[in-house]
């Protein structure tokens, strides 16, 4: 099977090379038998790589420790689930399941793009087959081959990292990938405009999907991973500013930027130059998340790259910032705008402030996350920037933002009439007004989770507002109903509003972050009936109770489990556990340090979120974390409405939303509702 | 004025409070982080570096942990091979925290020598894999 690997390993990158060659030079010279090779490049580099995840999932489910990378990362005891993960669990395989991914995503665009768009294929299919290459020839060379054989063959793996063994970590790391490596096909296709020239709003169309698709996945990603750190690592919150995390954002961050700028392109042929220069960006700086990763700079920032795979990403990177500069600025001349900016008071003016706040947002994460390296060099001391730092920094920006969401949809495009303005913001206004006046009278002081809410409900006073419009213009014209009416906006606009769903999740999100500020935590050492007392921000009196410790050994560890008994008010709600696990190989060793089970019960209010710390001298006198997370439950809640809202606007069908050259979208926002709906 | 121009106040306006935020940021929660070695050096030519919030990377020195679980109170020596300090922490360690794991400490360094943690972060070099039997 290693060798099989090994062989198509070496046949994807010959075949990628050839893809790349052939795409290029047939896209240069008008060939059309050059092009349709780089086209069946595409093609087999996917087969090709298949076969390779195949070969490794196949090594991984029979055992076969002969494999470096399975001795490293599996265990005869690990359940099956963990065996799927395995595959992307480490280094090596998952730079494979990378290459794997994206060759599918290559080959899924030669095969699925209209023809309308058949100009840009033959460089969308060299470029998608040259990053391909690079992740084989990372694993080729750098080596960090899945297939490299083990010095011996051990009877038994070295087992999986018990915080790996979560569901969060089956689905979390490729959700990221596939967010990540999505981005590889617009901008394909932005560098295929730029390099035909053909540099028109035809682009955009052919990639909408694309785009929405990797945001959504980056999105699932960052979701899914918040869930697993809150609960797998323990210490009770889901965001740490931890540059890992930071690399995810960014290109999200980037994503989300150009997801709106788009449409005043689309619209108004404004923000050409932008919009090309932010799918580049968030392109690089998803190379640039894996990059700091891998490379170990983060793990120790003394150590510029340790390991080889490091300078391999950090060469590709500034070579492709440097072609992709080069061959932007060369075609700058050709991306004039076709209109200019007429009022402040406008959607246009509204969405660059937005884009401006995003991508500011974004290099505050990116000069923070390299902060201690930049303050090295320039001061010769290394100054961290921590999560203090970044809340510092990005919870203004962040609200203001929140409330651009609720602004940007009353502004009518072009120039929005004082009429106009009163008609749309009554409403939202008056909904925000609302909500503060009624958190002061209830006591709340702290500014920004008092900012986030009003925001909150202004933003959602405008979504409602937008769906009441659009419900009442069709419940007039066609005698809907009005739930009939919602079901139509939606399914006959999804992208304007599937938007609003996604603005919606945005509001939901911030409620939860912004009650994080209210968190109440404490420590105690309980004896069995022993209790700890703690207050939650709910104004209710939790009670735990330690009812005693069982340990027992599971497939693969050793369980020491912690029961609580736990009161609301002195009313029994329920009981909660939590473990201290030991993971053993099959010979009973013990393989990895004790990592913990958190004991959490999720309400709507508060979340109880229970830590087992130790055991007094093995007694059953043990140590607890108690902490309660208010509005925890409203982020998990917001993630599934944003990607609800996502997959509303990516459903296939519906109506295509007119480019620009309509020039009767001059119409004011509020009137505008009947026929966007109706488009 | 031209649209154009008001847009521009309101860029350099949002590029400018992000500039800021970032300066003042760094100004108000920016932590140095140093090595023993670098925390004698700058104590001995700097004493206002007592009690001044801060971290300190560097590797726990193996036979030197005692664990009161009772009070929670964990006690260990760092070094960066050449500089050895002291360390106190009242508080629950991270799972990953053992003899000689490489570790971040947050906290201030004290007069008496000892640098009193507020915070321990452990790091693991390889995350995601076994740890080599020693």
């Amino acid at each position: 099977m290693s060798l099989l690997g090994h062989l198509s390993l070496w046949l994807a990158f010959l075949v990628g090379l050839w893809g790349a060659i052939t795409g290029f030079v047939g896209g240069a010279q008008q060939r059309p038998d050059l092009q349709q090779s780089a086209r069946n490049a595409t093609l087999a580099l996917f087969g090709a790589l298949l076969v390779a995840v195949i070969s490794l999932e196949v090594a991984i489910f029979r055992h076969d420790f002969s494999l470096q990378y399975v001795a490293s990362r599996t265990s005869r005891n690990l359940p099956t689930f963990y065996l799927w993960s395995a595959m992307y669990s480490g280094q090596e395989g998952s730079l494979l399941f990378w290459a794997a991914v994206l060759s599918l995503f290559g080959a899924m665009t030669q095969l699925l793009t209209s023809r309308r768009h058949r100009a840009y294929l033959p460089y969308v299919a060299a470029i998608t087959s040259l990053v391909a290459t690079f992740f084989v020839s990372v694993m080729l060379f750098a080596p960090a081959n899945p297939f490299q054989r083990a010095a011996f063959t051990p009877l038994d793996g070295s087992g999986m990292n018990p915080q790996l063994q979560n569901p969060g970590m089956v689905f979390h790391p490729p959700m990221l990938y596939l967010g990540y490596i999505s981005i590889t096909i617009p901008f394909a296709f932005a560098m295929a405009a730029l390099l035909t020239k053909k540099l028109d709003a035809d682009w955009l169309v052919a990639v909408r999907k694309w785009t929405i698709v990797s945001w959504l996945f980056l999105s699932i990603g960052l979701l899914i991973g918040m869930w697993w750190a809150y609960v797998e690592l323990g210490w009770g919150g889901y965001w740490a500013w931890d540059p890992v995390e930071n690399a995810a954002l960014l290109p999200w961050l980037v994503m989300t930027a150009f997801l709106h700028s788009v449409m005043i392109q689309e619209k108004r042929g404004m923000l050409k130059k932008w919009n090309l220069a932010l799918v580049i960006g968030a392109w690089l700086l998803s190379i640039f998340g894996t990059f700091l990763t891998r490379s170990g700079v983060i793990a120790s920032v003394h150590s510029f790259t340790q390991s080889p795979v490091g300078y391999f990403f950090l060469a590709f990177l500034v070579a492709a910032a440097i072609a992709s500069a080069i061959v932007y600025i060369n075609r700058l001349p050709l991306l004039e705008a076709e209109a200019t900016l007429e009022s402040v008071v406008s959607r246009e003016a509204s969405f660059l402030f937005n884009n401006l706040l995003l991508i500011g947002l974004a290099f505050s994460v990116l000069w923070g996350t390299l902060y201690p390296i930049i303050s090295e060099w320039v001061q010769g001391v290394k100054v961290t920037y921590g999560p203090p730092t970044f809340n510092f920094v990005n919870i203004p920006l962040g609200l203001v933002l929140l409330l651009l969401t609720g602004i940007g949809p009353l502004i009518a495009w072009r120039r929005a009439s004082p009429a106009n303005l009163r008609r749309q913001f009554a409403v939202p206004v008056t909904a925000g007004v609302f909500a503060l006046l009624i958190l002061l009278v209830a006591g709340m002081r702290d500014l920004g989770p008092l900012l986030a809410f009003t925001f909150g409900a202004f933003v959602f006073g405008t979504v409602f507002q937008e769906f009441a419009r659009g419900a009442r213009a069709r419940h007039r014209q066609y005698g809907e109903s009005t739930a009939f009416a919602v079901v139509q906006l939606l399914s006959r606009n999804r992208r304007r509003y599937g938007g609003y769903i996604v603005h919606i999740a945005i509001v939901l999100l911030f409620v939860g972050f912004a009650g994080m500020a209210f968190k109440t935590e404490t420590e105690a050492t309980l004896r069995p009936g022993e209790s700890a007392e703690l207050k939650g921000s709910d104004g209710h009196v939790y009670t735990f109770t330690h009812l005693g410790i069982s340990q027992y050994n599971a497939l693969n560890r050793q369980v020491t489990a912690a029961l609580l008994d736990v009161r609301r008010d002195g009313k029994d709600i329920g009981r909660l556990r939590t473990e201290k696990r030991q993971h053993v190989d099959a010979f009973g060793n013990n393989t990895f340090e004790p990592s913990t089970e958190v004991g959490i019960m999720s309400g709507l209010r508060v979340d109880l979120y229970i830590v087992l710390a130790g055991l007094v001298n093995g007694t059953e006198q043990a140590v607890f974390r108690f902490t309660i997370n208010p509005l925890v439950w409203w982020v998990w809640f917001g993630g599934f409405v944003l990607v609800i809202g996502g997959l509303i606007v990516l459903w296939p069908g519906g109506t295509a939303v007119a480019v620009r050259g309509s020039k009767a979208s001059s119409v004011q926002a509020g009137y505008a509702v009947k026929l966007e709906a109706e488009r | 004025m031209k649209a154009g121009t008001k847009f521009a106040i309101g860029a350099v306006l949002i590029v400018g409070s992000v500039g800021y935020l970032m300066a003042a940021g760094i100004r108000q929660t920016g932590q140095y982080f140093l090595t023993p070695s670098e925390l004698a050096q700058r104590v001995s030519a700097d004493p206002s570096f007592y009690d001044l919030g801060l971290k300190v990377g560097a590797r726990v020195v193996p036979g030197t942990v005692s664990k009161e679980t009772a009070t929670q109170t964990l006690r260990f020596h760092i070094t960066d091979g050449t500089v050895n300090y002291p360390v106190i922490f009242k508080g629950l360690p991270p799972d990953t925290f053992t003899d000689s794991v490489e570790v971040v400490v947050e906290g201030r360094l004290q007069k008496d020598g000892v640098i009193h943690a507020t915070n321990v972060l452990a790091k693991c070099g390889s995350r995601y894999e076994a740890v080599p039997k020693a």
